[in-house]
């Protein structure tokens, strides 16, 4: 393992420690807790909280600031934070508005946010959670686990966040948020394993040829390994599953999210989106904004995914509102 | 069998022991079918576990079980840790009141261990999870109410390994691995082999020393 760092033990710390210096003017870091908070509390204003494993940085520290969350709670590496630094976040952030928690759908996120949760309410604060599943490699299913939260959640920060920045109320946050839900859809692919710097080494080995589909952003692997596939074809299988599921017709508006898993350079990822902006102009859908970059990463994997958010009035109005945080910025 | 508090933290150090021992083992698990994390994320919770024990020492064993339950709540996160904490907590809460821990409470507290696990992960019998490990045991101990076992802790340790081992051929359903569909059959799951360590490690305290 080669990687920048001065012990793997203190990676989420010390991370933590340098984007609050980097960024002083947008974010503060909650004393003693792994958790970046919105540098200017805004009274009255529903506060947005979310969180997760690191290791998928930017997500979510880097969406911390105006127009986007109040506050990002960071666990180990790949691992959902528990519930003490969540509820600790959630009563740093919290107005008479309420707090709405965004949480990726895995078992431990779910469970850890569930229990924060309902230790707040006991409190008395007022909070409502959604649940981002936004990953078509995953079946669907009452009796599973269901689809997994991957990249579309960064369109949930950003819309939620816009709503909650305008005044509006928990209950009307969360329901844009759940129609964000909705109406994104990702599917992603890796070409290399990545290492969690605790376990020293890749989680799982990959043939020169070959590349996992359908992936998670956890270095796990993918639903199904596949032959190496040019980008036009990686546009195509991915965009393919995304809009059959999306059921999204000729002519809606959209907008694409081409994110990298954190070991692909921006030149592929431009070359990904220009072939997958191709191919939606092919299909007569109509991409108002597209963001590419690494926007929810799996440490160094190399590879990455597709989200496509179908828009309406209220989407595409409140995607277009000014945000300013450590990682998104319009 | 009777278990008082200090036998009870005798008997979770060598739980924390076994964890310890075994922390690569159930990483290696769950490098196959999870995100690797599962035998740090254990030791971690359990290590801090024994960190507490000298402010247990003159708690009730409800009292023990309880704070094992926040403090694995608050150190392991990921999935395990709410499962876990809510069965520690739970098995604190059936013995509400009692000074001493008999051999008959021990079906409440599975039982109690196994509706927590149920309420906060609402997995089921067969989904790859450690309730396949854990519920063989609960009936391991209903069976024994009923006597005629020479050796009950063998029989409560068979039926650990057994469940264990019952989650390799199985297809996941629940938590990480059930996103990898097809490719989580083969592989013990990490969370069964974890509730094994632990129900191991509890039983040949028994045998030793209660």
């Amino acid at each position: 393992m080669k990687k920048i760092l001065n012990a793997p033990g203190s990676v989420v710390d010390e991370m933590l420690q340098g984007m609050t210096l980097c960024h002083p003017d947008i974010v503060v870091r909650l004393e003693g807790h792994s958790v970046l908070l919105r540098k200017k509390k805004k009274e009255g204003k529903v506060a947005l909280v979310s969180g997760g494993g690191s290791g998928h940085e930017p997500s979510h520290g880097g969406y911390v600031g105006q127009g986007m969350l109040d506050a990002a709670v960071s666990g180990e590496v790949f691992t959902s934070p528990t519930p003490d630094p969540i509820l600790a976040a959630v009563k740093a952030v919290q107005t008479d508005a309420g707090v709405l928690l965004v949480v990726k759908n895995y078992s431990g996120d779910v469970m850890n946010f569930e229990m924060a949760a309902e230790m707040a309410e006991a409190e008395g604060i007022k909070t409502a959670m959604v649940v981002v599943n936004d990953d078509v490699a995953v079946e669907n299913s009452t009796y599973t686990t269901g689809r997994r939260g991957i990249a579309g959640t960064v369109f949930v920060h950003k819309i939620a966040g816009a709503l909650a920045e305008q005044g509006a109320s928990l209950e009307e946050v969360k329901a844009v948020a759940e129609k964000t839900i909705a109406r994104v859809r990702s599917k992603g692919v890796a070409l290399t394993p990545c290492t969690v710097p605790a376990v020293g080494k890749p989680g799982f080995s990959i043939g020169e040829s070959e590349m996992e589909l359908g992936l998670g952003i956890h270095g796990e692997p993918g639903v199904r390994r596949v032959p190496i596939m040019s980008a036009g074809e990686i546009a195509s299988e991915l965009l393919g599953s995304i809009i059959e599921d999306l059921c999204i017709e000729e002519g809606e508006e959209a907008a694409l999210l081409v994110n990298g898993l954190g070991g692909t350079p921006l030149m592929e990822l431009y070359v990904l989106a220009g072939n997958a902006l191709e191919i939606c102009a092919a299909k007569k859908l109509r991409i108002q904004k597209v963001y590419t970059g690494n926007f929810m990463t799996s440490i160094e994997m190399a590879g990455a995914s597709l989200s496509l958010l179908r828009l309406d009035d209220d989407l595409k109005s409140l995607l277009a509102e000014p945000a300013r945080t450590p990682a998104f910025i319009q | 069998m009777v278990v008082g508090s200090t036998e009870l933290l005798h008997l979770l150090e060598k739980i924390a022991d076994r964890i310890e021992e075994n922390k690569e083992y159930l990483t290696e698990l769950d490098l196959a079918i999870g995100d690797a994390d599962h035998g740090l994320n254990m030791d971690r919770g359990f290590q801090a576990v024994k960190a507490r024990f000298g402010g247990w020492s003159t708690q009730t064993p409800s009292q023990i079980l309880k704070g094992v339950g926040s403090t694995l709540v608050s150190t392991v996160g990921g999935a395990s840790g709410p499962l876990y904490g809510t069965a520690f907590l739970s098995m604190g809460q059936a013995i509400d009141g009692k000074e001493r821990i008999a051999s008959e409470d021990l079906l409440p507290l599975a039982e109690a261990a196994i509706a927590g696990i149920i309420k906060r992960g609402k997995a089921s019998a067969g989904d790859k999870t450690m309730l396949d490990t854990i519920l063989p045991v609960r009936d391991a101990l209903s069976s024994l109410l009923y006597g005629g076992e020479a050796d009950a802790g063998a029989a409560i340790a068979k039926a650990a390994r057994e469940g264990m081992e019952s989650t390799k051929p199985l297809l996941a359903l629940k938590g990480r691995a059930s996103f990898l569909k097809e490719r989580s059959i083969g592989h013990i799951d990490p969370g069964a082999a974890s509730a094994c360590l632990i129900i191991e490690a509890a039983v040949d305290f028994l045998r030793e020393h209660a």
